[in-house]
């Protein structure tokens, strides 16, 4: 086996295939938090810039043109992240059939070790937060094009927001893990800075984005944003 | 020291294996633990009994045959050192201990504490070697290699394929081995003409036995040579080039 035909089948093609997925996915996670934060500037900037969102591109696109084509990269990427962690993990759990007695973690960080049930969260999180801020089946006083009351009656259900800061803390820990080894999968090393970068940028950008986006619903259960 | 011991009995390949307790009561903190286990059998063969069978040779750290899982840690509590060059000192009076082989799919138990390790010959077979015409050696200075070059190609040389790696790994994955056997060649001109022939090979021969990587880095705690998970961006590096460049 040579060239592409073996780079999918192989696990280290797939684990690259999951950095490559990633990266994409990182960049919405970021791009979606720096644009939340219009929240702070009141319910005209929020929803003027989520009517950009859907204008952005014209008249060389239909309306939500833009939209629509981000949304199909970022199912894509989701699709070959889910479905390559799946092949691995139960490629790894056939590994080893006869379990340890005992086996002591030495290095692994939590953020490591949980990373696939992080990720199970998330995605179940995902269909949530579609089902509640997108298309509002999940909202009990939903107004289509009014982001800004939808977003804040939304996050005063104390348990509403209780479901988005448990998802973002497993984010935070899924982007930790990710990030870092998205260095290693991609073959990007660090071999004489004993301070290593990549565990640098992996945890400036893992508390960035869910700092941020915790913010949200505890502004609003707060009361400083209403 | 008084020490209580869970090992690991399977008599066959094939047979059901189970812990077995014993108790030693004159342990010596300057025993190796391969020692221990030497005079626990001496103690079992005086009684009738049928020895402990583990693996040893050099019993200074190099040859790589003597890993156990001791406490749930490939090689025991010490850092950086190998089974035999483990000493009873690094316990305490009174503790239990539980020895158990590696557990890998790919490493069946062969009596005891004893695996079969030949997927890393497998590994190794595939391409863990440069092609050369035979006759005189070559004058050694010909091909200048620089220093840092040649260092790196020895941290990753001191492999011992001990399995460590594997058996720490809660995916069962080798990839500190292949990476540290890939990367010593591929760091030396030598290992140039072959360079991404070899990386294929050998990940596709050891992806036919073990798990993949999840970057936690277990392996690199449990080698008994510290050697570095750089490695292994190395040959994912040069893995992903050679798909690519075909």
């Amino acid at each position: 086996m040579s060239g592409l035909s073996s780079f999918y089948r192989s696990a280290v093609g797939k684990k690259a295939l999951m950095a490559a997925s990633g990266i994409v996915m990182f960049g919405f996670v970021l791009l979606h938090m720096l644009g939340n934060l219009k929240l702070y500037q009141g319910p005209e900037k929020l929803n003027a810039y989520a009517e950009w969102l859907r204008e952005v591109g014209s008249p060389l696109l239909p309306h939500s043109g833009l939209l629509w084509i981000a949304r199909l990269v970022l199912l894509a990427a989701v699709g070959i992240h889910v479905l390559t962690a799946t092949q691995l993990t139960l490629r790894n759990w056939r590994a080893r059939p006869q379990k340890y007695q005992q086996r002591e973690v030495l290095e692994a960080t939590y953020a490591s070790r949980t990373v696939r049930w992080g990720g199970v969260i998330i995605a179940l999180y995902v269909f949530y937060h579609l089902a509640h801020l997108t298309s509002g089946w999940a909202h009990t006083d939903f107004v289509p094009g009014d982001v800004y009351h939808n977003v804040v009656s939304g996050f005063q259900i104390w348990w509403v927001s209780g479901i988005y800061i448990v998802a973002q803390v497993a984010l935070g820990f899924h982007l930790y893990h990710g990030l870092w080894s998205m260095f290693q999968s991609l073959g990007w090393w660090n071999s004489t800075n004993p301070q290593d970068w990549r565990r640098r940028f992996a945890q400036v950008f893992a508390w960035t984005i869910t700092l941020g986006n915790l913010s949200f619903p505890l502004a609003v259960l707060a009361g400083l944003v209403k | 020291m008084k020490l209580t011991l869970h090992v690991w009995r399977q008599k066959t390949h094939d047979a059901k294996g189970r812990f077995v307790t014993y108790s030693i009561s004159d342990a010596s903190p300057d025993m190796s633990f391969l020692e221990l286990l030497d005079v626990l059998n001496e103690e079992l063969t005086r009684k009738g009994e049928e020895p402990i069978a583990f693996e040893s040779d050099c019993r200074e750290g190099i040859c790589g045959s003597c890993g156990v899982m001791i406490n749930g840690k490939a090689h025991g509590p010490e850092k950086g050192t190998a089974t035999c060059q483990l000493h009873m000192r690094k316990f305490r009076d009174g503790d239990t201990i539980r020895v158990e082989p590696w557990r890998s799919k790919a490493f069946p138990v062969i009596k005891d504490l004893v695996v079969d390790r030949t997927p890393f010959d497998k590994i190794v077979q595939a391409g863990g070697f440069i092609s050369v015409n035979t006759g005189s050696a070559p004058e050694a200075n010909l091909i200048p290699v620089p220093r840092p070059i040649a260092e790196k190609s020895m941290d990753a040389a001191e492999c011992i394929g001990c399995g460590a790696c594997v058996a720490q790994c809660p995916n069962g994955a080798a990839q500190l081995f292949t990476a540290a056997k890939v990367s010593h060649l591929a760091l030396l001109p030598q290992g140039q003409p072959e360079r991404y022939r070899r990386v294929q090979r050998m990940v596709d021969e050891m992806e036919s036995y073990f798990g993949s990587c999840t970057n936690v880095q277990e392996c690199e705690a449990a080698c008994p040579k510290g050697i570095s998970i750089e490695f292994i961006a190395r040959m994912n590096r040069d893995y992903l080039k050679g798909s690519f460049s075909g």
